[in-house]
């Protein structure tokens, strides 16, 4: 169980920590509006030189073996599911780390994703 | 109207791709890990064996690929449409992965994670149908 709950929140923490760098990393390239193959080279060349980048591949690669790792104990229709609380942890991490303001709608769906996982969780029998 | 036409099927062919590989890369995933077995030991001198159990599976490059294949036409299909158009893929993906799960793996799914699942859907959905920006362009 401890290490079910260990895994669910590397997952989350580092899956969603990623994408956000992953973000952080982005939004400093600025916006991409050349999708040619070599443009896109360039433009993923020059993410690299990004620090941030580095950290989102590192917290993403993280995130990716605590999935197969959880796989390997947990049925898919429960993994799954309740990965979706890295929604939960990207509006925190989108108001207080981007400073994006987080709509009472989205709040609103979050909650939501939150009493699904507490079901999907309490379902496991 | 013809190029219209044409953007709207290339928009819905790669949402299908998206709603098709990305919980078929998760089902490989789940189907080849449960191959590998339950792992126990986290040891940093037992990570290397654990790497080349896992990575000598098909059905894990099958399901890297798939979720590669997710990920292409997710990336691909935001150069053009919006974010919450296309974002509901995802909300249904968390009811086609239980779907798989319970038709193609024969899991056990109890009404309550049926349940559960459902209000996910529903969450997520309601998330994506928020502004996709709220932050100034730089």
């Amino acid at each position: 169980m401890l290490r079910e709950v260990v895994l669910l929140l590397t997952i989350v923490v580092a899956g969603t920590g990623g994408e956000l760098c992953l973000t952080r990393a982005m939004k400093t390239i600025g916006e991409v509006q050349d999708f040619r193959p070599l443009s896109l080279l360039h433009v993923f060349w020059r993410a690299l030189q990004v620090g941030w980048m580095w950290v989102a591949l590192l917290l993403m690669t993280t995130g990716f073996f605590a999935l197969l790792a959880m796989l390997s104990l947990e049925n898919v229709s429960f993994v799954v599911p309740v990965t979706a609380l890295s929604y939960a942890a990207g509006a925190l991490g989108g108001k207080f780390f981007l400073g994006e303001q987080v709509a009472p709608l989205r709040w609103a769906g979050v909650l939501l994703v939150c009493i699904g996982v507490t079901l999907v969780w309490i379902g496991k029998g | 109207m013809k190029s219209s036409a044409g953007l709207q099927f290339k928009t819905f062919a790669l949402i299908f791709i998206m709603i098709i590989f990305g919980p078929m890369g998760d089902v490989l995933l789940s189907k080849g890990m449960k191959q590998v077995g339950a792992i126990s030991n986290f040891t940093p001198a037992n990570l290397p064996l654990l790497f080349s159990a896992v990575f000598s599976i098909g059905a894990i490059w099958l399901g890297i690929s798939s979720l590669l294949t997710f990920f292409i036409a997710y990336t691909l299909v935001l150069s053009w449409a919006d974010y919450s158009f296309v974002q509901p893929a995802s909300a249904i993906a968390y009811g086609i992965v239980a779907l798989l799960g319970y038709f193609v793996l024969g899991e056990v799914v109890t009404p309550t994670r049926w349940i559960g699942v459902l209000i996910i859907c529903l969450g997520v959905l309601m998330v994506g149908h928020t502004p996709p920006r709220t932050t100034e362009h730089s």
